[in-house]
Order: C-alpha cells, then structure tokens, then sequence
C-alpha cells in the first residue's frame, strides 16, 4: 500500500462525474426499497426479488466495474500511468493500492446500500439483510480484483465487463445453468444462502455451485487476479502518439 | 555522472520492425535524437525508460538493465510526450505527489526546488487543467527533476511550445547538461538539436543512421548528392553544359511529352507550358553548382523557367544518411 498512490487515484475517481453515477445506483436500490416498504409492507418474496434480482445482479457488478476499471483504466488510456510507473514502486504495491481504493467504493455504495436497502426492506430478523450485505461485499470485491485485471489487459474493459456481468451472468445464466459455475453472483449466492440459513430454500434463495467450490473460486479470483495484474503491470506496453 | 547503453537492441511489433540493430553509448552532456516521425525515437526512448522490452539486445544504465527493473528510476528522470496528468490537482500537489512516490526525505523541499527551476512557482496553487501547453511542459519537467536524477530522458519536449518557452527549455537542457547530467531528448527539426545538442544521434526508419556533434551531421547533410528539376528554352543545350561541369554527376533529359516532337511545340511558342520538357540533375557539389547555373544560362543564351530541388523533404535528406 502507498498513500500516495491512493490519494491520486481516489481524487481522479471521484474527483469525475463518476461520482454522480456511482450514488445514483444505490440511490435508486434504497427508493424501490423505501417504495415497496410503505406500498407493501414488510414482504419477504420482494426483499428477496430485490436485494437478489437488484442488489445483487445489478447494482454490485455495475459498482464493481466502475470502480475496478475506473481506479487503472483511464490512467492507462491517457498514458498518465506513466507518473506511476517511472517511480521505484512495487509493480504489486500500485495495484494492490488501486485494489483497495476499489473496495472501499464498492463497500460504501454497493454493500452499504444493499445494506440499508435491506433494513429499510425486512430489518434484521430473518438474516436476508446480514447475507446479502455480506454477499453483496464479497461479490463486489470480487468484481474489482477481476475488472481491475481486465482493465489492465484490454483497453475495453469496460464492455468486456459489462457482456461478462449483463450478458454472461445474468441472460446466459438463465438459460444455461453450465454456464452458472463460473459466475461471481453465483459462487455469492452460496454464502448467502449458508447464512441466511435453513428456510434459504423456501425464500427462494439457493446457489448453483457449493459453498465449499464457491469459497476457493472467490479467492482464485481474488488473489490470483490481483497477483497477475500485478505481473501484467511490470510489462505494460505504453503507447505513444506517433 | 552516468552512460546509458543500447547494445544491438532490436524492437519489432509483430512484422513491423521500429527499431533494428541499434547500437549507441549516450554519455553525459545533452544529446540529441534526431529523426523523421515513424523513425522509431519513441520507441527507442520507450526501451531507454524501460517502458518496453527490447526484443532483442538490451538497454543498461551503468551496467544495469533497465527492463523491468523499479530501482533504476532512482536515477531516470522522464518527460513523456503525452500531456495527460492529474488535471484534478494543482501543480504543486502533482509535484509534491511525485516526490512522495520517490520516497524523498523533504519532498516539499525537493518540489519547491523542482518548479523553482522550471519557473513555474508563480502557478503553481492553480489546477493543472488551466494550465497552457507550455506550463505542463514544464511541470511534466519538474515532476522528472524532483528526484534530481543524473539522466534525464525528454521525448518530443519542443512540441507544440512557443518560441519563448522553447528558448527557455533550451537553456535549461543546456545547464543540465553542463552540471554533468546525461540528457536525452527526441526531435525531428534540425535546427532544434543543433542548438542544444553537443551530440547528435540520427534514426531513419528504425535504424540508427548516423552519430556526431552536429557540424559532422550538418556536413552530411549538406554534402549528399542533391536533385535539381530545371526547365528551359533549350533543355538539351544546357544538359550539354551541365554535364561539362564537375560539380555534377549526372543528367537526365526528359522531352516534352514523349514521342510527339517536343522541338516541334516548342518552336511553335515558348508559352506551352502544359506539357514541358526537364531536365533532371544530380550535382555532387550542390554550392558550386548552384554558382555556376546561371552563368551557363547566359553564357549560352538560355532561359531557364523553373529550377527546383527535387528532393529537399526530410525524410529524403535522412534517407540518404541511412544509404550511405
């Protein structure tokens, strides 16, 4: 970790109209909340339906590429990554650096929202909220160590990213559940269903993978994409005007 | 003081070769990379900032190899050719963010020092957005100056600057390079390198085509073989002059339009100048025979209508250094 490091990269991510985008996602999660709380009541169908459909499909993976492109991608377009990287800085240092930049956005407006969604929803009796906040923070990390990867591998990050969350996990999840092993919200999916514990299957809420292959996939994700995005980091081509 | 060393570095990019088969030792003082655009300077300069794996040979900074090595950037100080900062700082914040990253013991002195020197003091509390091109150039200087590197590498510095900021910038390399620095910028104008440079290397299509001070490249340059297109009233009697000459070494008569009797359109009025005949001429020794041109026009009562140098680009003079 370098502060230096963080202070430039958290002031260029927010300091942009990303912000803006960034509070408008949750901000729409906690107003169906706060609507569907006062229209029906305390309703644990819908609890689930948005915290599972919303929460979780959507707002964490979009949070996600925001913040683990955002915190290397443009940096990388403009060639201003060049400041970093002409300094004798661990390779692993920066991107470890800009992955925990990464994280603290997705737990404030990804986690947190759906935590407060969630309160605003059913409160904390039934263990929907505590899951899949904790869903919700483990997924987003995930998202960030793999976007963050992938914005050091391909300048188009940020489409790749969204085929892999909109198309790949969401519509082709839903009809072909193969494809449901290799997806983030999935292998989440497993741990929330484990805390939210024994009536997880009556609300509805149940995974496609076990936990015990759910937990080593988060952590293949996480570590080993941090790990090769530093490597890939120590041997990124910079291109030029000419 | 330190030397920078390319030794038989090679870069290609799938089947395009950038740089091929560089050799060159760049020691202290200022030196120059001179070079058309596409001639391979920013990826040459790319390999030296070790922002790109030679593939082959290799670039060492005092015997030490630049790839992938973090800890050489103690002693590189790089002014990259893209313009892109933090815009969302000032340029004491980017600055100061700068030494910090170098781990200095006073980074608020050594970035005082830094905008001190490219005199940017007077703007420093403003954001880097408002800044003109001239005022990042400089602060893109101070932030390679902060750590007060022995080398310090400049791609394309001159671009885009006004005439007094380039002044400015001149002397400042110049002072560097006197304190003992190894400086190294990139341009492809001439008259820019000469005037700062005590040494000149030349790239040309990704070779490394000549290297001296720059009377010697100056001399090249003057000193090829030069193209001239004349035309006249009379293009085969002043072929025949020409030839006579010992400043040059060869001649080529073009008729007017070929086949249809140019002596024919040209008897019939000096005035067709839609499709005239030329002569094409390659003088050895360009200075006598641009003397000597006239005075054989009027010896022999010709007129001339047109005299052109015929290859007078860039990209030709330095094609020459590379077919030598």
């Amino acid at each position: 970790m370098n502060a230096t490091v963080a202070q430039l990269t958290a002031r260029s991510l927010l300091g942009r109209r990303r912000v803006l985008l960034l509070m408008a996602l949750p901000g729409v999660l906690l107003l169906l909340a706060a609507a569907a709380r006062s229209l029906v009541g305390q309703n644990q169908d819908i609890t689930v339906a948005l915290l599972g459909g919303f929460a979780l499909a959507t707002l964490v993976p979009l949070v996600g590429l925001i913040a683990g492109t955002g915190v290397i991608g443009p940096e990388i377009d403009d060639g201003s990554i060049v400041y970093l990287l002409s300094k004798p800085l661990s390779r692993f240092t920066i991107v470890i650096t800009k992955f925990a930049i990464a994280i603290g956005v997705v737990t404030v407006f990804a986690a947190l929202g759906t935590l407060f969604a969630g309160l605003i929803l059913s409160g904390l009796s039934d263990g929907l909220t505590v899951g899949y906040a904790l869903g919700a923070l483990v997924a987003g990390i995930s998202y960030c160590a793999l976007f963050l990867l992938l914005a050091v591998l391909t300048r188009h990050a940020v489409v790749v990213g969204l085929l892999y969350a909109l198309i790949w996990e969401s519509l082709v999840g839903s009809f072909v559940p193969g494809a449901q092993v290799l997806s983030i919200q999935q292998w989440t999916l497993a741990g929330i269903e484990k805390v939210v514990g024994d009536h997880a299957e009556e609300l509805g809420v149940s995974s496609a993978v076990s936990l015990g292959a759910a937990i080593p996939l988060l952590l293949v994700v996480i570590v080993g994409g941090t790990w090769f995005a530093g490597w890939r980091l120590r041997t990124l081509r910079l291109t030029s005007d000419e | 003081m330190s030397t920078l060393v390319l030794d038989e570095v090679s870069r290609w990019f799938g089947n395009v070769v950038a740089v091929n088969n560089v050799t060159m030792t760049i020691g202290p003082g200022v030196t120059g990379l001179l070079g058309p655009n596409g001639a391979g300077k920013s990826t040459l300069i790319h390999m030296m900032s070790g922002f790109l794996a030679p593939s082959s040979g290799a670039v060492t900074l005092d015997g030490e190899v630049v790839w992938r090595n973090e800890q050489i950037y103690r002693r590189i100080g790089i002014v990259p050719e893209r313009e892109a900062m933090y815009d969302v700082f000032t340029g004491w914040q980017f600055v100061l963010a700068n030494a910090k990253l170098h781990r200095l013991p006073d980074p608020e002195e050594a970035t005082w020092q830094a905008l001190e020197t490219v005199q940017m003091t007077a703007a420093q509390d403003r954001d880097i957005s408002t800044y003109s091109k001239g005022m990042k150039q400089r602060v893109k200087m101070a932030t390679a100056l902060v750590h007060d590197p022995p080398v310090l590498l400049l791609d394309e510095p001159f671009n885009g600057m006004d005439p007094r900021q380039r002044l400015h910038l001149m002397d400042l390399l110049r002072g560097m390079g006197e304190d003992g620095r190894t400086v190294l910028f990139s341009s492809h104008i001439l008259e820019e390198v000469e005037q700062i440079a005590e040494s000149i290397q030349v790239m040309v299509a990704g070779r490394h085509a000549a290297s001296g001070d720059f009377r010697e490249i100056r001399r090249l340059m003057t000193e090829r073989p030069h193209q001239y297109t004349i035309r006249s009233d009379n293009d085969r009697a002043l072929a025949a002059a020409i030839i006579a000459e010992a400043s040059t070494s060869g001649v080529q008569l073009v008729p007017a339009r070929a086949g249809r009797g140019a002596d024919a359109r040209r008897a019939a009025g000096t005035g067709t100048r839609d499709a005239p005949g030329a002569l094409h001429v390659q003088a050895t020794d360009f200075v006598s025979f641009v003397r000597v041109l006239p005075r054989l026009a009027s010896r022999h009562g010709i007129r001339l209508y047109e005299v052109s140098p015929a290859d007078e680009s860039l990209e030709s003079v330095f094609s020459y250094l590379v077919a030598r």
